[in-house]
């Protein structure tokens, strides 16, 4: 019993996954939003590394790796495109900053 | 041999007068149409003289044009003793049109247009008789047919004249339709399309077969020579100059419908039905347009119903079986009926385009060359021995009464009526008083030398050129009894015919009005020719343009076609305003349905068996 | 002991993701996040992934996260105010949603279940991390070392002041 199962930690990451897609659904601020998108990258990087051990495959962890650095370089972009757009909307308000009719 | 240089001289000179002619000077339009006719003509004497004496026919295979299956079609022409007297009748009457036309169209704007359509015409005619085939035939019945439009309408900013190309097209479009399919059927039966295939083997082929071939044929026949009922296009077609009356409508295109039938003498032999067929429309045809002829007032209109009855009386001896018969009044009516047309053409022209023989009268002293001319003319054709139309009208009626005693009888009285039309014509132009405004002069010389020509062969062409025959090397033996009394009979008429047209218009004028006064409801009949034009309006025309215009133009073209192309593009544009919903700019819902498409592709990834 | 160390982490990690979700204030979201990460940092070590479990807390939580606050606090974002909603997203994401995690549930349940302890696999060092990155994957890694530079331009010229 001083294993843990596997599945448990596939569990976790699932929970992690779906709590990151609830609040990228229903949140309204625009950087509560993003950081739902960082918590769904990392749930999934805990099923890769959580993989890699099953498998014993050094492969999972490299994928995380560039996870992670695609995760950052978006995150860098990603935050710059949402100054850009307070400059222009003065809003953070996710719905507010659609300029298409109706 | 080379037969082919003889349509080729007319087609060189249409071509080059057609390109360059709006900047020739005349001399050089007239040197170029004329000279290639002329050329024409003397090849054609070349031809026959190097053939004589012409006992078989000469055939010339060119290339094969169309090779399709077991179908196999050359350009071929031959040159039998038929070809040979069509030939000269083209060429040498052609000739002599094109010299009159260098004096009638001087004042005429178009001057190069029209003898570059002339030249076609004479290249598509001379196509149409050198033929050996019947495809090749037809090549030449379509150009002569467009020919005939251009040169109807070729005062094309009058709207009569471009109405009478119209009909004359569209009528003959119907008679082309019967050609079309009997060739068809000819092609079916025998196999090929060559008259010396078809005349080897129409001995052994089914009568109802040739019977369908021959009424066919017959529809083409109808529509090309003006018999009834596709007659109606040529009394507008006088609406044209008046050498295209002559040429076209007299002598040569409307001819082409006795050639090809006396061509296809194979075929009827064996189909006795359609030969039948062939005499009585002749018959009807004949009397029917003599008596129309008789109340018309247009000298031009007189004439041209005088061609369609003529033409019935060609077909009434093809009809018979006196094929040569036929050919035979075929040439001495292009003597005379070309005489008469180019003479009215001088009458018009010297009154500066009168044509109402109401507002004529008295012009033989001050026109008497061309009196004397169409006297000829008129002479020969109320078949007065021994002039030309005798010879051939009574070679006509007597195998007639061999054949079928009533169609003699017919014959008879409608050469009485047509001695009565002509010299009604020459009595109300000639003699009397004048009863226009306008000063009439004579013609130049170009204008009366073929006046004169044709008015020497009018007279004299019956006993110069025999041509039964000549002929009876080419069509089946038929026995017709010489009986002097039937052709005395047939004389008489014509005799009675001119004294009563005599009395009636110079002796005592008054008896004329009277007359049709007497019969009002008859003469208001035949003046306006039996209604048959409006006839053929209500019941033809009309339903036909109305139809296609409600039902074709706005049911179907405007309802279906446009309506199903217009409603595919408004059914995009629906479906396309309904999609377009679904881009409101709501990050959200568009982060919901990626979710949902998610879910969609896990789904069937699971059910498809893993991503394995 | 293995198991005491995940379920402390875990719901950690789960409660840290809610309070991510449920906060109105950014700040306090930020702060959750850089939870989660940690914990599951641990978690990572739990796996033995040695250089994945560092690179977390230096690159995730020690300088994305701080990219975020920073951004938070340039902006001076409030609290949320509660004012407009999506129907589609409620009406159609509930339901996805639930669907999606059930999903996930039935196929997680057929994988084979094999025990997690430390220790139990080593293949997860710094040194395997190296040799693997440079050998097999090297071309992926040079194009990712572009993908960031493409990264750094454009943040600097998106975010930069008109002159």
């Amino acid at each position: 019993m001083s294993q843990v199962p596997l599945s448990w930690f596939l569990v976790l990451s699932a929970l992690l996954f779906a709590l990151g897609v609830a609040g990228f659904l229903f949140r309204r601020n625009i950087i509560t939003v993003f950081m739902s998108i960082e918590l769904m990258l990392n749930a999934v990087n805990l099923s890769f590394i959580a993989f890699a051990y099953q498998h014993k495959d050094v492969s999972g962890h490299l994928f995380v790796f560039f996870v992670m650095v695609v995760a950052a370089a978006e995150a860098a972009v990603g935050l710059a495109i949402i100054l850009t757009v307070f400059k222009n909307r003065a809003t953070l308000n996710i719905d507010d900053i659609s300029s298409m009719k109706d | 041999m080379l037969l082919w240089l003889i349509p080729l001289f007319p087609l060189a000179g249409f071509a080059i007068n057609g390109i360059f002619g709006r900047r020739f000077p005349k001399a050089l339009v007239n040197a170029v149409a004329v000279g290639s006719v002329l050329l024409s003509f003397l090849w054609v004497l070349k031809t026959l003289a190097a053939g004589a004496p012409l006992n078989g026919p000469i055939t010339e295979r060119y290339f094969t044009w169309i090779q399709s299956g077991t179908l196999s079609i050359g350009v071929d022409m031959t040159v039998d003793r038929l070809t040979a007297v069509m030939l000269l009748i083209v060429t040498g009457i052609g000739s002599l049109i094109h010299i009159y036309s260098i004096g009638y169209m001087a004042h005429e704007g178009g001057y190069y247009r029209f003898f570059a359509y002339m030249n076609l015409f004479m290249f598509f005619m001379l196509t149409l008789v050198l033929a050996a085939n019947y495809l090749l035939l037809f090549v030449g019945w379509e150009g002569v047919g467009l020919c005939s439009y251009l040169l109807i309408g070729f005062y094309f900013d009058k709207k009569f004249a471009t109405d009478a190309g119209n009909k004359a097209f569209i009528v003959n479009r119907i008679g082309d339709f019967g050609f079309s399919l009997a060739a068809f059927l000819i092609f079916r039966q025998f196999g090929s399309l060559d008259f010396s295939v078809v005349s080897g083997q129409a001995a052994g082929a089914p009568t109802a077969m040739l019977t369908a071939i021959g009424l066919l044929l017959l529809l083409g026949a109808c529509g090309k020579s003006a018999q009834i009922p596709l007659y109606v296009w040529l009394p507008d077609a006088m609406a044209g100059p008046t050498p295209v009356s002559a040429l076209i409508h007299a002598a040569t295109m409307v001819t082409a419908g006795v050639y090809m039938t006396a061509r296809s003498w194979p075929i009827y032999v064996h189909a006795p039905q359609a030969m039948e067929t062939i005499a009585i429309i002749g018959t009807a045809t004949a009397f029917f347009a003599a008596t129309i002829g008789l109340a018309q007032n247009d000298i031009k209109k007189v004439f041209a119903y005088s061609t369609v009855s003529q033409l019935g009386y060609m077909f009434v001896g093809v009809g018979v079986g006196a094929f040569s018969a036929g050919i035979y009044h075929l040439m001495t009516h292009a003597f005379f009926k070309a005489l008469l047309f180019l003479g009215s053409g001088a009458v018009i022209h010297s009154l500066s385009g009168e044509q109402d023989m109401r507002h004529m009268g008295g012009l033989r002293g001050k026109i008497p060359w061309t009196f004397w001319t169409m006297m000829c003319a008129a002479v020969a054709i109320a078949g007065v021995p021994p002039f030309a139309g005798f010879w051939s009208k009574d070679a006509i009626l007597l195998a007639a009464h061999a054949h079928a005693p009533w169609m003699y009888w017919a014959g008879t009285v409608t050469a009485g009526l047509t001695a009565f039309y002509v010299f009604r014509a020459m009595f109300l132009t000639f003699f009397g008083s004048y009863r226009g405004n306008h000063h009439p002069h004579e013609s130049p010389a170009v204008m009366l030398a073929p006046l004169a020509v044709l008015a020497a062969l009018s007279l004299a062409g019956g006993w110069l050129f025999k041509v039964p025959e000549f002929l009876s090397a080419v069509f089946p033996a038929q026995e017709v009894p010489e009986d002097a009394g039937l052709m005395a009979i047939s004389t008489a008429a014509g005799l009675i015919g001119i004294a009563v047209a005599y009395l009636m218009y110079v002796a005592k004028p008054a008896l004329a009005d009277s007359f049709a006064d007497g019969f009002k409801g008859l003469y208001w009949l035949v003046y306006n020719k039996y209604f048959v034009d409006e006839i053929y309006d209500a019941a033809v025309v009309a339903p036909v343009v109305d139809g296609s215009r409600a039902v074709l133009w706005k049911g179907v073209d405007a309802g279906l076609i446009d309506g199903s192309v217009n409603g595919i593009g408004a059914r995009c544009r629906n479906l396309g305003s309904v999609l377009r919903l679904w881009q409101s700019g709501n990050i959200r819902s568009y982060a919901t349905w990626v979710l949902v498409g998610a879910v969609v592709m896990i789904v069937a990834i699971g059910m498809a068996g893993g991503a394995r | 002991m293995d198991v005491i160390l995940f379920l402390i982490f875990a719901t950690i990690a789960v409660v840290a993701a809610v309070n991510v979700v449920v906060q109105s204030h950014p700040i306090s979201s930020a702060i959750s996040l850089i939870g989660v990460m940690g914990s599951l940092a641990v978690l990572y070590l739990l796996l033995g992934a040695e250089f994945i479990a560092a690179a977390q807390v230096i690159v995730y939580a020690g300088a994305v996260m701080v990219l975020f606050l920073f951004v938070i606090m340039l902006l001076n974002a409030g609290t949320e105010t509660r004012q407009s909603k999506s129907e589609t997203a409620h009406l159609l994401g509930v339901p996805a949603l639930l669907v999606f995690a059930l999903l996930l549930a039935y196929f997680i349940r057929s994988q084979p279940d094999s025990g997690v302890h430390f220790g139990g696999f080593t293949g997860g060092s710094a040194q395997a991390v190296g040799r693997a990155l440079f050998t097999t994957y090297l071309l992926p890694f040079e194009v990712t070392s572009v993908l960031i530079l493409i990264a750094i331009v454009g943040a600097i010229v998106l975010a930069r002041k008109e002159i």
